[in-house]
């Protein structure tokens, strides 16, 4: 079996999902009208004039946590493969993958320790 | 030679299948149970005026929604604003190809049993996010570009629980096919939420806080962010962000009745059944924890997924691996 044949039912699924969702947008256009005035088009601020622009310098600490999840990230994607094929390997697929995971919790401590999962 | 006409058809049917299946049990009757639940918690009745006992609430509120004006802000990123709802919905019904939700026969009855089903999953359930942060982002409002930034560090900090959730499941019954790992769960004991009771556990944690609901709705905390990320939504573009969310909601009560509960499997009963019935188990313990819990502080919601779950995940992950080894 192709890889064509494989994953054909995934974009037909795919094409009909797109399908519904643009079909209720198109709806939604034709049935929703659009009549736009100036008060109408400010940004939501609990009833008063908005201050400044909402496009303003995000905190470093959501980019720490970024960063510390595409690690953890690149992990799992290694231990997807490992989850179904260690039981072919024995003793030897443990051990590495217990020296892989031990080394990341190392380096999981270590950025607990140096204050990255601290919030204040 | 493979017949591609065949195969067109059967897969149109199947995902025509899974979307009747979607509409009448998670859209129209999922939205009203959610509100008949909340409504039986706090001793009030619910909807009730639309159809008999409110059954077509759903309905109306669609129908009312598509006749809303759309309403794009000024100074909003409009091809990102208009697209984010999209991507949100798409991704949310996405995550259903690869759950099997019975038997018909001696086929089972899945959009496609992919041998990498449960990548699958996490990848279209970590999708939705990038939909979440657009749309936060391209709004020019500041609630909604709070409701997004949470968004964006809670859904990828609780990705990973989850991701180890699933690799120790994987782990325990030697495959990442979804068929195969309900196959692998034989009798009441069999099943993983006893064998895989800590992932089971960490599953079921990760997967409220991944689809944004209470204890872990920070993203559209409505006392502090009006909605959050789509505060400046209107109409159908608003549902589609809810679509997307009860899609997904519902997918992962339906990944964890595949994962940990035996999927369709059951005595006396068609599997169709017995997967309904377990699917809307999990969905009633999330909509009792919804009605029940109030709101995690960001920083408490970060330290349980990067100090509690993580750790604990990983060495469920050893441990496991340990077992099934020696």
């Amino acid at each position: 079996m192709t890889a064509l044949t494989e994953y054909l039912p995934v974009l037909v699924h795919f094409v009909l999902v797109v399908g519904i969702t643009v079909a209720l947008l198109g709806a939604h256009a034709l049935l929703g009208g659009r009549r736009p005035t100036p008060p109408k088009l400010l940004p939501y601020e609990s009833g008063v004039w908005p201050v400044g622009s909402a496009r303003e310098r995000i905190p470093i600490r959501y980019y720490v946590i970024a960063m510390l999840f595409i690690l953890f990230d690149i992990e799992t994607a290694f231990l997807f493969p490992w989850a179904v094929a260690f039981r072919q390997f024995g003793v030897y697929a443990f051990n590495a993958m217990a020296v892989f995971v031990g080394l990341l919790g190392l380096g999981l401590v270590y950025a607990w320790k140096r204050g990255a999962l601290e919030w204040e | 030679m493979v017949n591609w006409p065949l195969e067109i058809v059967r897969a149109v049917l199947l995902t025509a299948a899974v979307f009747t299946f979607m509409a009448v049990v998670a859209a129209m009757f999922g939205v009203l149970l959610e509100r008949k639940v909340g409504g039986w918690i706090q001793s009030r009745l619910g909807p009730k005026h639309v159809g008999p006992q409110g059954l077509l609430q759903t309905v109306a509120d669609t129908i009312k929604l598509l006749q809303k004006e759309h309403i794009e802000p000024r100074a909003a990123d409009r091809a990102i604003f208009n697209t984010a709802p999209l991507v949100v919905a798409v991704a949310g019904l996405m995550s259903w190809v690869v759950i099997p939700f019975g038997t018909l026969g001696d086929r089972v009855l899945v959009v496609r049993d992919l041998n990498i089903g449960v990548v699958f999953f996490a990848a279209m359930a970590s999708l939705t996010v990038v939909g979440i942060l657009a749309g936060g982002f391209a709004s020019n409002n500041k609630y909604a570009l709070l409701g997004g930034l949470r968004s964006a560090s809670q859904m990828i900090s609780y990705e990973l629980p989850l991701a180890m959730a699933l690799i120790a499941v994987a782990m325990e019954a030697g495959t990442l096919s979804t068929v195969g790992i309900v196959e692998a769960q034989a009798g009441w004991f069999g099943s993983f939420a006893f064998r895989q009771f800590p992932a089971f556990v960490i599953f079921l944690i990760a997967a409220t806080a991944e689809v944004n609901r209470v204890p872990f709705d920070l993203p559209e905390a409505e006392s502090e962010l009006v909605a959050g990320y789509f505060s400046e939504y209107t109409g159908m573009r608003f549902a589609l962000f809810q679509l997307g969310e009860y899609g997904e909601m519902f997918a992962m009560a339906a990944m964890a009745t595949t994962l940990f509960l035996g999927g369709w499997k059951g005595p006396v009963l068609p599997g169709v059944v017995w997967f309904l019935l377990k699917m809307y188990l999990i969905v009633f313990l999330l909509m009792w924890v919804r009605w029940t819990y109030p709101r995690y502080r960001l920083d408490q919601l970060l330290n349980l997924s990067w100090k509690v779950l993580l750790p604990a995940g990983l060495v469920w992950i050893l441990i496991t691996g340990y077992r099934v080894t020696f």
